[in-house]
């Protein structure tokens, strides 16, 4: 058993939430996400077996989506935006900035477990770039003074 | 400056509140709508009005509206597009944060215009914060008796779903996001049929974008003849331009319909940054055909753009100073595509895979004179041959750059330095 009883009485309550079974599918890779912070496929199948669907259709589907990491990352997860927008303000050297302060590369996570580092596509957040998401929280308009004091906030957060 | 609409209270910090947004004259709109009209009348004052859809598209919103099926036994859906995720626009975001309930009443009141009792507000999955305020908005609307059963007396029923996103951008894409609401991957779908006669579990289904829908509510209030008395001739209403790149002031700019591109630079914008010249601007999100400096005398509306050869998509005005690199600025394009493409079509699937894989090359100084004409060549083989518009929206930006700047992309191939960069520096 892998699901909280309490993730498990939410996915019950989504079985005819919508007009039709699957559409619960999404909010349950929410709710599953949302407890382990990743999609782990033993979690999955549990997911699947209590909303009632086939533990094929729950997996199709959930690995289409890149919201969530498929493998246990770190308490942080550092999400930087490289794409247009953010590049004209300096993302790439962002990028290179954290890889130095948290000494790993892009994709990578920390001995301690502490941040995991990604790099992704547009936030919508182009107005306040450079930016970076972390967890569920949007940082914007960074500069290399504020990241610092972040990473030690989070860093001492242990 | 023109009066704002949608952005009139963006410095109020309650706005988001209800008991502010009734004081502001919230839900007025709602009370009228559902009074004085019946769900037809508002159809044809929508028609009316000129408004038309902000995502991108541009098509007429009471247009689509009257496409439904008269008479059917099937439920109507209505889907809110809050799926914004087009690289440079940043527009649809703020309007749900600062003002929820705007959006919501203008939802409630779409819902009762086109007979529709259940409503799926789809928010791209990394806006957990616009997820939170339109939930609680909902919650005090539910309290107030704005959404549930017998809304204000009217006998109308409304229920209305936050259904939150996955990571994809594809969804945006309206046949796509139904494929994601009903479950399964976010692949599209071949239209016709259109969602207007089949759409959501193949019942009739409206899908329109979160600041169309935000100005609902006003145009109730004010009246169609005031609306279409704002903007340009077929362009009505204001705008939200969202700014962004090597301007000194970036950010959401509320604006009538039809401002010149070059005072939206120049003057809200303050110009460009660290006294650099303009090299170059996306005038309509990062799919959009690329403008040169010297073309940004052009009003920002549907048509106008359209006569440059460009477009209006989104608004997300993307700017770019003379320091840019185009072919790395390119890149930065293409592998959002690659990434973003579905894998349906293959022209979409491989062809972005190859462009990104040309312009990498490209970059390294590996570039083969030739890989400029088959750059071009892959991209207007995608243009046209797939079943949603991803496709053209990866290969347009291609074609484009490489019609205007195509010197840089011969220099590089031939060995040139590149003209720039895309490393700018974060301080």
């Amino acid at each position: 058993m892998y699901l909280s009883e309490q993730t498990r009485q939410k996915i019950m309550e989504l079985r005819d939430r919508y007009p039709a079974r699957l559409a619960a599918v999404l909010p349950v890779l929410h709710l599953v996400y949302d407890e382990f912070g990743y999609l782990g496929t033993d979690q999955l199948d549990e997911a699947a077996d209590a909303l009632g669907i086939s533990r094929l259709d729950m997996n199709e589907t959930a690995s289409f989506y890149t919201l969530f990491p498929k493998h246990k990352v770190g308490k942080y997860l550092i999400q930087v935006c490289d794409n247009i927008s953010c590049a004209l303000r300096g993302a790439d050297n962002l990028v290179s900035y954290l890889e130095s302060k948290l000494g790993i590369k892009v994709g990578g996570t920390t001995p301690d477990g502490l941040f995991t580092l990604w790099t992704v596509e547009c936030l919508g957040s182009c107005g306040t770039a450079p930016m970076m998401q972390v967890n569920d929280k949007y940082y914007e308009r960074l500069t290399r003074e504020k990241v610092d004091k972040l990473l030690e906030a989070w860093r001492n957060s242990k | 400056m023109t009066n704002k609409i949608l952005f009139k209270y963006i410095d109020h910090p309650d706005q988001d509140k209800i008991a502010t947004y009734i004081e502001n004259g919230g839900y007025l709109a709602l009370r009228k709508a559902l009074k004085e009209f019946k769900p037809e009348e508002l159809v044809e004052l929508i028609k009316k009005s000129g408004l038309r859809g902000r995502g991108g598209a541009g098509f007429p919103t009471g247009l689509k509206w009257s496409f439904l099926p008269k008479n059917m036994n099937k439920p109507i859906y209505l889907i809110i597009n809050a799926d914004e995720s087009e690289p440079g626009t940043f527009k649809d975001r703020q309007l749900m944060e600062y003002n929820p309930h705007q959006l919501l009443e203008g939802t409630i009141i779409a819902a009762y215009a086109i007979k529709c009792h259940l409503v799926f507000i789809y928010i791209r999955g990394e806006f957990a914060y616009c997820a939170q305020q339109i939930s609680r908005a909902i919650q005090e609307a539910s309290s107030h008796g704005f959404v549930g059963k017998n809304i204000l007396g009217s006998g109308f029923d409304l229920d209305i779903h936050i259904y939150r996103g996955g990571g994809a951008y594809i969804y945006g894409e309206e046949t796509s996001l139904m494929e994601s609401i009903e479950g399964r991957r976010a692949l599209s779908r071949q239209k016709p049929p259109f969602p207007a006669i089949e759409g959501l579990w193949a019942c009739p289904t409206i899908i329109n974008n979160v600041e169309t829908i935000s100005n609902i509510p006003h145009i109730i209030n004010n009246g169609a003849e005031w609306f279409a008395s704002i903007g340009m001739a077929k362009s009505v209403g204001t705008k939200i331009y969202c700014l962004s790149g090597h301007v000194k002031r970036p950010g959401n700019y509320e604006l009538p319909m039809g401002v010149s591109l070059r005072e939206l630079i120049y003057e809200y914008g303050g110009g460009i940054i660290d006294d650099y010249a303009l090299k170059a601007v996306i005038p309509g999100g990062s799919s959009v055909p690329i403008l040169r400096a010297d073309e940004i005398d052009v009003k920002m509306d549907f048509e106008s753009l359209a006569e440059k050869g460009s477009m209006l998509g989104s608004a997300g005005v993307i700017v770019m100073h003379d320091g840019t690199c185009m072919v790395a600025a390119l890149q930065k394009l293409v592998k959002f595509y690659e990434h973003e493409s579905c894998g349906k079509c293959s022209p979409c699937r491989e062809g972005t895979n190859w462009m990104n894989k040309i312009l990498k090359r490209m970059l390294a100084g590996e570039g083969r004179p030739e890989d400029v004409d088959l750059l071009y060549d892959v991209a207007s083989n995608i243009i046209g041959n797939t079943v949603c518009p991803l496709g053209d929206a990866a290969a347009m930006p291609v074609m484009s750059f490489i019609r205007k700047f195509r010197d840089e992309f011969d220099n590089i191939c031939g060995g040139g330095k590149p003209y720039g960069t895309i490393s700018f520096p974060f301080r």
